[in-house]
């Protein structure tokens, strides 16, 4: 790096009690480069963004800003400094239009007025400076979730950002809206400004970053340059150790567990989510159901798993007709559910962990008799179970709240997989989980598999459709429009999962 | 030892230190109004306390003054007998996530189905009557409150509408029935009264001649039992509980969330409904429509449970304390040279209040607090994955 650098960080400490989110993080970004921020959930990269964004202040360590000492004391300070931030969850205003929400807190007026013919201009300029196309008088409510990043990032650049921090941007976006956003990442790049990249996908940050800055437990592991290092090295040191791709063995698949036709089911609106869908789900397979989100998944699971009822159709697990007869009925049936949101459906938080593995099956005997619940067996259970599915963090008395991410979908696992389930509906199993626990989950579903479970797996992550599905399904506006093999590419999903490529003959 | 004690201090401080600190800075602030009327708060206080009878439990209480002292604890405990009953109806649905502000209605429709039952039938012996009786008024209260359970379970009607209005229909109905020329209007043509409750339907004294405790405080402590049981050792109480912390993952766990609406708000409205029964076959035995407009039993019992917060050793304390503060202030019990009553009578008032606005001050600034960390100095998730591990 010839040129000093655009922004330095200097030993930044921050505490929370007992534990260090950040211990002595130095980070250095240059002028016009991308630099990814790579790290599990929980290795303070968030705790270092809210510091650098005048969130949070530091215990110890200074920032400089362009060679000078930056104090901040509020966000407000981060944005007249030069530094933008994009947030995971969108900061934006859904009643207003593009524009708006793009000049709001800094409009350009006349007299006391919003002169929203200049605003107008000005995010006509921007967007064709940078290549970011959008439609300025749009309401934000109105368009897409891609579009709504963009708009975030002209936000950042309206307020003159030279350094912009997108914090997980590509969480929410299809294969090929994250290549778009790549280009507009290169152009931004070209024109000189600097973008830290907040992520934990080790492949698109070899393909987007010039730097690699690797945060383990608070600490700095190492500042790598992309050429020259792979996934492998990255993951060992993100993780500490090395890490195995999951290895799966050719499906035996046996007789079908999961059957469903004609299936229609109503979203909360009355609208049909899921318009006439039938498939199977073989012992002994996986079946992946590939999707941009809102495109009835969700509401094919609530039919299979008893939470909604479906309009038309049926659901057959293991022999037994579940549609329409609600959530215990499908488990008994042998349906295991692991759904998409484990903090709302999956745990109870503020109960015990020895209660939450007792959910389902707090009527059956030995955990409770005629009514009365046995707090010993209770204990025993949850005690076996956590030991056997190895979760950390907390006894069979721990309040579920109180556990990592990773630890709780730990336990909604061992729930659900624990008794006589031949079926598993797994919903979203690995969101926003690290590689540790996203290995695991896996190592579990395919153990499942091995014993002949049939195995539904809902995912908006492609990649892990592809690493561990037998078939692939394709659902696009409340239909199956398209089913694969496992050898299918990334591309060719993705076009359809837009309703595009061969979808349209299916 | 200490150790210990400081462990469970600070495990247990939210749920102990914050109600008993409610409450002193209650009386600390009543008694600030006291010595601004040109009264001595010590001796003010002194004189409620023994209004309630609790020195009868002093040792140094000289024999005379416990004659007297008997007495008011024995009125002290017939308030303190439906109160723990109307906190128990507020307490069992609001560990379901809903807000019984019902306890009122309830409350008086037990009153006229145990007058109802209690006024008739004689001939019967007593335990058969005094059964029957009670278990109409339970059953009064339960169909009041199922009623709102069942809207909610229905068509998803707030409890807390649909309790207050419920409210209103049971108090103007009950009044109607009693009133002169009403339906149920007893012997006297002049007087806006019901029937008398007969010999066989009372509840036996155990304490006392002139106005004596009843029986029913051991249905009221019997009845506290049965909520810690059924709460925290029946399948039926984590079935409640799953639902009131989150109602989203009782129906994916198969826990039948609509039926436990139903459910507690209809065993609450049982426990209101039995207070009404205490009160009319223990020591009112007859009911004047006065009565059921001023009576606020239903609405204290509310106070009481957020002040014991739903735990069933914490409401049996709080009856007790709005009991002693009802009773303690009462023109009969209080010395008028010490402390005027009706100034007394205002300073339970403000103290209630006080207590009341503390509680809803103290959930204002809990969520305050949980929002402020929730937005600035919000710590990350907490690592306690071990990579090494999985």
């Amino acid at each position: 790096m010839p040129d000093a650098p655009l922004l330095e960080l200097r030993g930044i400490t921050k505490r929370f009690g007992d534990l260090v989110a950040n211990d002595g993080v130095d980070l250095e970004v240059a002028q016009g480069e991308v630099h990814a921020l790579l790290g599990e959930n929980g290795a303070g990269k968030s705790t270092l963004m809210n510091v650098l964004y005048g969130l949070t202040s530091p215990d110890a360590g200074e920032i400089r800003f362009d060679g000078k000492p930056l104090r901040l004391r509020s966000p407000r300070d981060a944005i007249d400094a030069g530094i933008g931030m994009v947030h995971q969850h969108f900061m934006l205003i859904p009643v207003m239009t593009v524009t708006e929400n793009i000049v709001l807190a800094a409009e350009p007026r006349e007299g006391p007025l919003l002169d929203y013919g200049k605003a107008h201009d000005i995010v006509r300029d921007l967007s064709d400076r940078y290549g970011l196309a959008v439609r300025p008088d749009e309401r934000i409510e109105s368009i897409g979730v891609a579009q709504q990043q963009r708009v975030e990032i002209l936000k950042a650049l309206y307020r003159s950002a030279r350094l912009l921090v997108l914090d997980e941007p590509t969480a929410v976006l299809t294969p090929q809206e994250t290549s778009e956003l790549f280009t507009v990442i290169r152009s931004l790049r070209e024109q000189g400004t600097s973008i830290i990249f907040i992520t934990h996908k080790l492949n698109e940050v070899l393909e987007i970053a010039d730097r690699i800055t690797v945060l383990r437990r608070g600490k700095v592991m190492a500042t790598v340059a992309t050429t020259g290092t792979d996934e492998r090295r990255l993951a060992e040191l993100m993780v500490g150790r090395s890490v195995q791709r999951v290895e799966k063995g050719a499906a035996q698949p046996g007789e079908p567990l999961l059957s469903v036709r004609d299936l229609v089911v109503h979203d909360s609106r009355g609208l049909e989510a899921v318009r006439g869908a039938s498939f199977d789900v073989r012992a002994g397979e996986i079946v992946g159901l590939a999707g941009v989100d809102g495109n009835g998944q969700s509401e094919l699971v609530e039919a299979i798993t008893g939470l909604v009822k479906p309009a038309a159709g049926t659901v057959v697990a293991d022999g037994h007709d579940i549609g329409g007869h609600g959530a215990r009925a499908s488990f008994e049936a042998g349906v295991g559910h692991i759904p998409e949101d484990r903090q709302r459906r999956g745990l109870v938080l503020d109960f015990t962990l020895a209660e939450n593995l007792n959910l389902r099956n707090v009527r059956r005997r030995p955990i409770s008799r005629f009514g009365i619940l046995d707090p010993r067996a209770i204990a025993e259970r949850a005690r076996r179970l956590l030991g056997e599915y190895d979760v950390r963090g907390g006894g069979p008395g721990t309040r579920a709240r109180a556990l990592s991410g990773g630890n709780q979908q730990k336990v909604v696992i061992a729930r659900e997989m624990s008794g006589t389930q031949r079926i598993l509906v797994a919903s979203q199993p690995t969101r926003g989980l690290d590689v540790g626990a996203i290995e695991f989950v896996h190592k579990r579903l395919l153990a499942v598999r091995e014993l002949g479970a049939a195995i539904l797996l809902v995912s908006f992550e492609l990649d892990e459709i592809l690493a561990l599905s037998d078939r692939i399904l394709v659902m696009y506006e409340g239909r199956i429009v398209a089913e694969h093999g496992s050898d299918v590419s990334e591309s060719v999903l993705g076009l359809e999962m837009m309703g595009g490529g061969s979808a349209a003959a299916v | 030892m200490r150790d210990r004690a400081t462990a469970w201090l600070t495990a247990k401080s939210p749920a102990v230190l914050l109600p008993v600190g409610t409450t002193l800075l209650a009386f600390v602030i009543g008694g600030l109004v006291v010595a601004l009327t040109g009264h001595n708060p010590g001796s003010a206080y002194r004189a409620i306390f023994n209004g309630t009878g609790l020195n009868y439990l002093l040792p140094w209480t000289s024999s005379e003054d416990k004659d007297f002292a008997a007495l008011n604890l024995q009125q002290t405990l017939i308030i303190t007998t439906p109160l723990m009953l109307t906190a128990l109806a507020v307490a069992l649905p609001y560990r379901c996530g809903m807000f019984n502000i019902g306890g009122q209605g309830q409350y008086v429709a037990g009153i006229v189905a145990a007058i109802v039952v209690g006024s008739h039938g004689a001939g019967l012996s007593k335990p058969v009557h005094l059964t029957l009786a009670l278990a109409a008024a339970a059953l009064a209260g339960a169909a009041w409150g199922g009623i709102a359970g069942a809207m909610k379970a229905t068509v998803g009607a707030h409890e807390v509408i649909s309790t207050i209005m419920l409210n209103w229909i049971a108090i103007y109905g009950a009044q109607y029935l009693f009133e002169l020329n009403g339906p149920l209007q007893g012997p006297l043509p002049d007087v806006p009264q019901s029937d008398e409750i007969t010999s066989s339907a009372k509840l036996p004294a155990v304490w006392g001649v002139l106005q004596p405790l009843h029986a029913g405080i051991f249905l009221a402590l019997a009845a506290l039992v049965v909520y810690y049981v059924l709460i925290n050792r029946t399948v039926f109480g984590y079935e409640v509980r799953a639902v009131g912390y989150n109602a989203d993952a009782a129906g994916y766990g198969g826990i039948p969330v609509a039926r436990s609406y139903v459910a507690t708000l209809a065993i609450g409205g049982a426990f209101a409904g039995l207070a009404g029964a205490c009160d009319v076959l223990g020591w009112e035995f007859h009911i004047v429509t006065n009565d059921i407009a001023v009576s606020q039993i239903g609405f204290i019992g509310i106070a009481v449970a957020l002040l014991g917060r739903n735990s069933a050793i914490g409401i049996a304390l709080a009856a007790l304390l709005f009991g002693g503060l009802q009773v303690g202030t009462s023109a009969r019990a209080l010395d008028p040279t010490v402390f005027p009553p009706q100034l007394a009578g205002n300073l339970a008032v403000i103290i209630q209040g006080l207590i009341i606005l503390f509680i809803g001050a103290q959930l204002l600034l809990v969520y305050a607090w949980r929002a402020r960390r929730r937005r600035g100095a919000e710590p990350p998730p907490v690592p306690r994955v071990d990579p090494t591990a999985a």
